[in-house]
């Protein structure tokens, strides 16, 4: 499964990373490489062998039902591009 | 040729924790804007999502009142998308490895006749806990679209159905149900207007016996009503389409309940590739046996179950059973009543309805309950409540826990009607007057007040009816001559002469004697 | 005074040689002159510090004194600290000040340690150079044309040129133990779970873990003993009883078994690393050690199986940053995707484009099989090498990095060769183990070698342990960089 051209533009639409042709033949070329590298990890026979998602076999730990957390509406939006009314303002969503 | 609808949906139910399913933020409804979405919700660089028991548990309840297998292994994972409603870039849900596993519903579907129901079992196919987003406000921003998340991190349970209805009703029929049975066991609080309870609903035709069709998704379907008009006009459509030459591709549509149209959504499907994967931030869900245990011995009789007991019980129709079985405030409502139509003492009431009743006890109230005496007054009470209080409650939007009428109020006027003291027409009257906490809404008192009381004095009857025959030689002429059609002539002035108190039974019986001569 | 340990310090505040204000300006000034020339700090604000300092000789003359109480820690700019710029070395958040406290910062904080400043970083910890900061490349006090090594090249870069008493770094591939061998100081990876990662921005949260970089192990201990600790706002956050990490640094080394796996000195290694490494090791044979030699068989499939499951899990973690909420919004776009795509791409370097691309196809449809699950099958794989070669040895020894430093720019047009330079430290995070970095030595150029040690799961104290013994016999890890004045 070698990667193309039109795989990077895809991955880069799902991404949502802006992408010029020059852009995405550079990433083009780079990706190959690195798959090149990764491709080592697939012959591996791995029949049998249960996927490791976390270092330490534990489960989830539970919090109690209840609210911790105040309004901090006007701290959190110092940083927010654009706001009105207590609101985050973006683009126009069509659905 | 015949067309079947085929029916698959998805609930997503807000479940009813104080706190977000992954921060200690509220999930109150109503806040202003915004000050109800803490760091985490807000996905600020570094935040960490940690899992709120509260609605572990309320996702347990809902398996264990669906006879589904809770998974004692469940997995959290990552639902990759961009939307500005979405802050993290994904939604924690669950997706291979879902806490709830197969469960099933039963459902009774209304017919045609009025009253008649058919019986469904509708198969789940799972249930899972996620996250819900928050939302986009389109109006007054001059081209932009305002986002609030408060709501981002509101615990969800998606309830995932098979394609298992045939019609709208169906599928109404099992939302219903579901919603019922959601507040029921008390894991939502089932409220429409406000989203805590919405239907996505995936609806495609065949010809019987063929292949599924392939199937549109009408997205966000936030009352019965809609769900009703949306399945029909898409199906509908899908109908039209196939039949004019077309074909149906796959899409997501959402209602518009102005037009009573489906559309298919403007933002392209196409793009989406949701890349789940599971979260690192968060381990493997444990549920213990001990867990499920003490979760099911809180569980209250769930509905099927009690719309049969009352069936049995308390001889209420399928249609009554179902009406009573409603909520679980309704139900505590029509089982008091019936109980104290058949003169259970308050103390084993209680008992009846906290559920710790000894078989003993248990053995007792049936044997009242099974006498006929007890029969008819359950029986009339039932009628009462599936007649004119669910009209009442319905015509005034008035919830049972608002209901102005006491379960003991109610029985005190059937009991009137059963003894004859009031007839059914003054009964109504007195009902309206109690609805109004006249007189504190004590029956006697408003029958006394109105002066309602049927006048059951033999004496006083036959004095009206001889009154009225020799009042009217002509009429008694041509009855005794045979025309008995002029009987109801009678009965009329006989009922307007006692000012309607007369009791009706009595006083045919005097005027057929009487006119008899 | 800068090349003081911690404990020397301690005693120094409080005893009133010095005050925490003085202390702390004595390192100000010193950026001031130095970091021109290094670029070991993106943040520097001397009036946060100073007010953090005052508090400290409050506490300190009130003798309610920790052992950290008013000595000047560097923060990695990963760390989200309350009304601190927090960048994570990108343009993405270049603005962006963090309106709480990370885990860890709030642990120094609690000590009455002074935050110093906010080191440099590869971009989202993503880099073995510190070239891919957006606030430029951090060179290297041994040599300024070599990089100081990635991702927490400022803070190792600070240590070493005694801009800071000590620094904090984290690690997800190497990121503290390699900067810290090819700056010549000490770094600590904990085990996983042991330090909480709230409020440290996330790269690949699976792997992810904070640690102390200092210049001796005996420092590492005391920072350790501040930064770990059971947090119930991380999920992975480990519940465990506190512990001295510092108790066992005076213990013996007799009957140590020292295992060191073939695989990290096979081709690729460089002679005068190799060299260093074998000297550090016929000296712990001095101090009582025995050597075992070890296989981790599956270790030269740790880089493709964490260019894939870091990349993945960053994708995601790095999908909130869409211009919405905080962070960078392009300045000029047509519509909603336009606004995504435009400000991600302009807000976003080369590398860290580079790595969501990988993650974001190793996840996609048709694709999850064959290599996020492959690669989570293979890492469980490496984890049992080590479960097998900890039944042989009590902790193994190794190179940290196949060179010492390279020159800036050397691998910047490769991205496989410079992620070729983790190939003995990315094994320990997929494991999740606890691994370090000591200095051992310097190559015929001058520039630093450092000895890894990796040890068993909790096994911190005793890696602690193995480490100051060594330092106790050679004094590598007290060698200042000549072309900086101390």
């Amino acid at each position: 499964m070698s990667l193309s051209i039109n795989d990077v533009y895809k991955v880069a639409r799902l991404a949502r990373l802006g992408m010029t042709e020059q852009e995405a033949q550079t990433a083009h070329a780079q990706l190959l490489n690195i798959f090149g590298l990764i491709a080592e990890m697939q012959a591996v026979d791995t029949t049998g062998i249960a996927p490791m998602s976390h270092a330490q076999d534990i489960t989830q730990r539970l919090r109690a039902d209840v609210v911790t957390e105040h309004n901090q509406r006007e701290l959190f939006q110092a940083a927010a591009p654009q706001i009105k009314k207590g609101l985050y303002l973006v683009p126009q969503v069509i659905e | 040729m015949q067309w079947e609808i085929v029916i698959g949906l998805e609930v997503h139910t807000q479940l009813s924790t104080s706190s977000k399913i992954f921060s200690g933020a509220s999930t109150a409804f109503g806040a202003e804007p915004n000050t109800q979405a803490c760091a985490v919700d807000l996905a600020l660089p570094g935040v960490l999502p940690v899992l709120n028991r509260g609605a572990v548990e309320r996702a347990i309840r809902f398996g264990l009142a669906v006879g589904a297998h809770i998974t004692q292994r469940s997995v959290f994972s990552r639902k990759n998308y961009f939307y500005p409603d979405l802050p993290k870039g994904y939604q924690i849900s669950q997706f291979d490895l879902p806490i709830i596993g197969q469960g099933s519903l039963t459902i009774q579907v209304p017919t045609a006749t009025a009253g008649q129901t058919y019986k469904k079992v509708v198969r789940l196919t799972r249930a899972h806990l996620e996250e819900d987003a928050g939302k986009s406000l389109h109006e007054d921003f001059l081209g932009m679209t305002g986002i609030d998340l408060n709501r981002a991190g509101t615990p969800l349970l998606e309830i995932v159905s098979e394609p298992d209805m045939r019609s709208a009703a169906e599928a109404v029929a099992y939302a219903k149900m579901l919603h019922t049975l959601v507040r029921w066991i008390g894991i939502c609080d089932g409220n429409m207007q406000e989203g805590s309870f919405r239907c996505d609903a995936n609806v495609s035709v065949r010809r019987p016996g063929a292949e599924l069709g392939t199937r549109r998704e009408i997205k966000n379907l936030n009352s019965f009503r809609f769900l009703q008009q949306a399945i029909e006009y898409e199906a509908q459509w899908q109908i039209d389409t196939l039949e004019s030459g077309g074909s149906i591709q796959q899409a997501t549509v959402l209602f518009d309940s102005d037009k009573g149209e489906t559309r298919a959504m403007r933002s392209k499907e196409d793009a989406h590739d949701y890349r789940y994967f599971p979260d690192p931030d968060l381990l493997p869900l444990a549920i213990d046996n001990e867990w499920i245990e003490q979760v099911r011995a809180t569980l209250p009789v769930l509905p099927q179950d009690m719309q049969q007991r009352f069936m049995e019980e308390y001889s209420a129709t399928p249609e009554q059973a179902a009406i009573a079985t409603s909520s679980l405030a309704f139900a505590r409502y029509f089982e008091k009543s019936a109980l104290l139509a058949a003169n259970i003492d308050s103390t084993m009431i209680e008992k009846v309805i906290t559920q710790i009743l000894s078989p003993d006890e248990r053995q007792q109230v049936a044997d009242i309950i099974a006498q006929d005496v007890a029969k008819t007054k359950v029986r009339l009470t039932c009628n009462w409540i599936s007649g004119e209080l669910l009209a009442w409650l319905n015509r005034t939007e008035t919830s049972i826990e608002d209901c102005p009428i006491e379960p003991s109020q109610l029985v005190q006027l059937a009991l009137r009607i059963e003894n004859g003291t009031i007839s059914n027409n003054a009964a109504k009257q007195v009902f309206a007057a109690m609805w109004a906490r006249e007189c504190g809404g004590d029956a006697d008192a408003i029958i006394e007040v109105q002066g309602l009381k049927q006048v059951s004095d033999v004496g006083a009857l036959e004095k009206i009816v001889d009154e009225i025959i020799a009042a009217n030689p002509a009429q008694v002429a041509e009855y005794r001559s045979g025309k008995e059609k002029v009987f109801g002539f009678f009965v009329g002035l006989a009922m307007k002469a006692s000012k309607g108190k007369a009791n009706p039974a009595q006083m045919n019986e005097i005027l057929k004697r009487k006119l008899a001569g | 005074m800068l090349n003081s340990s911690l404990l020397q310090l301690g005693a120094a505040l409080r005893s009133k040689k010095i005050s925490s204000v003085e202390l702390t300006q004595l390192y100000l000034h010193r950026i001031a002159a130095l970091n021109s020339k290094l670029n070991a700090y993106i943040t520097i604000n001397e009036e946060m510090s100073l007010v953090q300092a005052r508090a400290a000789d409050v506490q300190l003359a009130q003798s309610e004194a920790h052992a950290l109480t008013g000595i000047p820690i560097a923060q990695k700019d990963i760390f989200c600290a309350m009304g601190w710029r927090t960048t994570c070395g990108s343009k993405m958040l270049s603005n962006f000040v963090a309106p709480y406290d990370a885990h860890v910062i709030e642990q120094f904080n609690r000590v009455g340690a002074v935050n110093l400043g906010k080191t440099n970083m590869d971009e989202f910890a993503m880099g073995s150079s510190n070239e891919t900061s957006y606030f430029g490349s951090v060179k290297n006090p041994w040599n300024p044309n070599a990089v100081p090594g990635g991702s927490s090249g400022g803070s190792a870069a600070a240590v070493s040129a005694r801009l800071c008493a000590a620094a904090t770094g984290t690690d997800t591939g190497g990121s503290i133990r390699q900067p810290a061998a090819l700056c010549g100081i000490s770094g600590l990876k904990p085990t996983y779970g042991v330090v909480s990662r709230y409020g440290m921005i996330a790269f690949a949260s699976s792997l992810d873990q904070a640690g102390p970089m200092a210049r001796s192990a005996e420092d590492l201990a005391l920072l350790l003993n501040v930064m770990a600790g059971f947090d119930e706002r991380d999920s992975t956050s480990l519940p465990r009883e506190t512990e001295n990490y510092a108790r066992d640094l005076n213990k013996p080394l007799n009957g140590l078994r020292i295992g060191l796996p073939k695989e990290f000195f096979a081709a690729g290694l460089s002679a005068d690393v190799a060299q260093a490494i074998e000297a550090s090791i016929a000296e712990y044979k001095k101090l009582g050690a025995s050597v075992v030699d070890i296989s981790l068989p599956n270790s030269r499939l740790s880089i493709p199986v964490y260019y894939v499951l870091a990349p993945a899990e960053a994708s995601s973690n790095l999908s909130r940053y869409d211009g919405v909420r905080y962070g960078y919004r392009a300045p000029e776009y047509t519509n909603l995707a336009d606004m995504y795509e435009k400000s991600r791409a302009q807000g976003f370097g080369e590398e860290v484009k580079r790595r969501i691309m990988i993650g974001t196809y190793v996840l996609s449809h048709g694709y999850y099989d064959a290599y996020y699950l492959q690669a989570q099958k293979i890492r469980r794989l490496i984890a049992q090498d080590f479960v097998e070669a900890f039944k042989q040895c009590d902790v193994i020894m190794g190179p940290t990095t196949p060179t010492t430093a390279f020159n800036l720019g050397e691998k910047n047009d490769d991205p496989v060769q410079m992620y070729l330079s983790d190939i003995y430290t990315i094994a320990v995070n997929l494991a999740g183990l606890p691994g370090m970095s000591i200095p051992a030595g310097f190559s015929g150029n001058g520039l630093p070698v450092g000895l890894q040690i990796i040890g068993n799961y909790f096994d911190e104290a005793r890696m602690l342990n193995v480490a100051h013994q060594y330092q106790q016999v050679t004094d590598w890890h007290t060698r200042t960089p000549q072309h900086i004045e101390v």
